[in-house]
């Protein structure tokens, strides 16, 4: 695993592979939310990922700015809810951070380097912060979220390859996803369960740890680093 | 569960088709075509227009509030899920006639969030609007933090005042002080007998015992207040008109128009029994009833209980309740009320 730019046809791999995994986990997904909620998160992930997945399937990008974009605008589109603005929030606003990147790194049409993708998620969790009000800590999507933008910052700052870097925000995502099941929600409708609340590991966060472990396996599956 | 259904992926689509069915003719409705939204097909030019929507799965809101004095549009999402900014922003692009449009949506994160971006995208394409969110649930967070409070029955209220100041010609700003001072008048509360299930997971949201009751629910079943053994529909009723009462608070004097809603299951038989002690409790407090809506109003699926709802009335809000409206399920006219079908005692005057 060597490629250090993700291309474009890679970030829509990416992105396909989290359409497939979501579909397969949304029963999963919905159970966790009827704990807390009304028990239709998974349900919700579904349709704003077989939008994701039918707005890129055999579609031409000229960038992997555009590929986010695209993708963004699937999920706000189509998802509806909460679900839908949040995580069409973060790849938009991924796709503005990487048409304006340079600094930060690498994002160009040719592709994506670990500090630009870094970056990328770091103004898309802002946005998603921004958006819906959550803080770390709420109990939201946030608290999974974070954990991989810094994981992947940190994955930047040593250098890894993009692939690298995914796994571990995989890895971080998913232990915040976990860390939830610890928290009392402050937004959301969890928050009217309050103390009922603990135990439960919030839908979704648990929905961004799918994402990125997607993202983990696509990258590192036989021939999906092809140059 | 055991509904009469399809397919789970096409009840709104196909639902919103059957409304405009039975409907369309009569109250000169459309659907937008693809989108699970109803527009009126004549409004006058100049007049600001009224759109509300959220999640499907409460019927009859969001689409029998349609009609002349009442809303020009209803955009709704899948069950219990805000529909996203596109149909939102056609809906109000079909009824919008150069005055801006005046948006009411329940106060939850996901209507929050897609009433907003579509806000931000017709402001793009100049179309002026305002959004009301409704905050009227005493369960949900204390009263000096409403802003965190979920909208509820109060819903129909807001339409009906929006309604009727739309059809007295009032702009855009001019609304927003009146309707806001009617929302800062609301106060509603629910309680749950029985769960409801949201079809596409076919299973109850939550459990609750056969002798037990949810004070507080809220309009999905979410929880609220906590839960206590199921009593009598007069103590229910005292209980809950007390914690309204004591919220806003409603003094001795206050004139009010309520709702006794049922959340889906509860019967016209057992609201009117709530419906007799609330007004009890009430003449008791020296709080005048203007007018009383009972029935399945603002639903929770097939979940068994009630909510309650008061607005405190001024001369200009009473005026404008009173004045004319008639969409498929609720009918206003001026002078004595000649209530709609569903409620046959009329208020207590």
């Amino acid at each position: 695993m060597s490629a250090a730019l993700l291309r474009c046809e890679d970030v829509i791999n990416l992105l396909r592979a989290a359409a497939r995994r979501i579909d397969r986990e949304s029963a999963r997904l919905s159970e966790l939310d009827a704990a807390c909620g009304d028990g239709d998160h998974g349900v919700s992930m579904a349709r704003g990922f077989a939008a994701v997945d039918a707005a890129l399937r055999g579609a031409r990008f000229e960038s992997p700015a555009a590929v986010f974009q695209a993708a963004g605008e699937a999920l706000v589109g189509s998802a509806g809810g909460a679900i839908g603005p949040l995580l069409g929030t973060l790849f938009i606003e991924a796709s503005r951070a990487l048409e304006g990147a340079g600094p930060a790194g690498e994002a160009s049409a040719r592709g994506v380097d670990t500090r630009a993708l870094a970056a990328a998620f770091r103004a898309g969790a802002a946005g998603v912060c921004r958006r819906g009000g959550a803080r770390a800590g709420d109990k939201t999507l946030v608290d999974a979220l974070l954990p991989a933008v810094v994981a992947l910052e940190e994955a930047a700052a040593h250098g890894l390859d993009p692939a690298a870097a995914l796994r571990d925000a995989a890895t971080a995502a998913r232990a915040g996803a976990s860390h939830t099941a610890t928290m009392v929600a402050r937004q959301g409708r969890a928050r009217y369960l309050g103390e009922r609340a603990l135990g439960h590991e919030d839908a979704g966060a648990n929905s961004i740890a799918v994402i990125f472990e997607a993202f983990s396996d696509a990258r590192g599956a036989p021939g999906s680093d092809r140059q | 569960m055991k509904k009469l259904i399809n397919a789970t992926d096409r009840i709104c689509e196909e639902m919103v088709e059957g409304f405009v069915a039975a409907y369309g003719r009569r109250f000169d409705l459309r659907r937008l075509e693809g989108m699970t939204v109803v527009v009126k097909n004549t409004i006058p030019a100049g007049r600001v227009a009224v759109v509300t929507g959220g999640g499907s799965g409460h019927e009859p809101l969001f689409l029998k509030a349609v009609g002349p004095g009442m809303a020009d549009a209803a955009v709704t999402g899948e069950i219990f899920t805000s529909p996203p900014p596109a149909p939102i922003v056609a809906a109000v692009r079909a009824v919008e006639r150069g005055a801006g449009a005046f948006i009411i949506h329940g106060n939850y994160a996901g209507d929050n969030m897609n009433f907003e971006l579509a806000a931000e995208e017709l402001q793009r394409q100049g179309v002026p609007t305002y959004t009301l969110r409704v905050w009227d649930d005493v369960a949900s967070a204390p009263a000096d933090r409403r802003e965190e409070r979920r909208g509820m029955t109060a819903d129909i209220f807001m339409i009906k005042l929006a309604g009727a100041l739309a059809e007295r010609r009032a702009s855009l700003r001019d609304m927003v002080p009146v309707m806001e001072r009617a929302r800062e008048g609301c106060r509603t509360i629910g309680v749950a007998l029985s769960s409801a299930t949201v079809p596409a997971t076919g299973r109850p949201t939550f459990t609750i015992g056969d002798d037990e009751m949810e004070i507080g629910i809220g309009m999905h079943g979410e929880p609220g207040v906590g839960r206590t053994r199921l009593a009598p529909a007069d103590e229910v009723a005292e209980e809950m008109i007390s914690r309204i009462v004591a919220d806003l608070p409603f003094r001795r004097g206050d004139r009010v128009a309520m709702i006794v809603n049922s959340m889906g299951a509860t019967t016209l038989m057992e609201l009117f029994l709530v419906t007799r002690k609330a007004h009890k409790v009430l003449a008791r407090g020296g709080i005048e009833v203007h007018d009383t809506r009972v029935g399945p109003l603002f639903t929770c699926q097939e979940m068994a209980g009630c909510m309650i709802t008061l607005m405190r009335l001024d001369d200009q809000l009473v005026e404008l309740y009173d004045s004319p409206a008639d969409s498929p399920d609720f009918i206003f006219t001026r002078g004595t009320p000649v209530p709609p079908a569903a409620d046959p005692t009329g208020g207590s005057r």
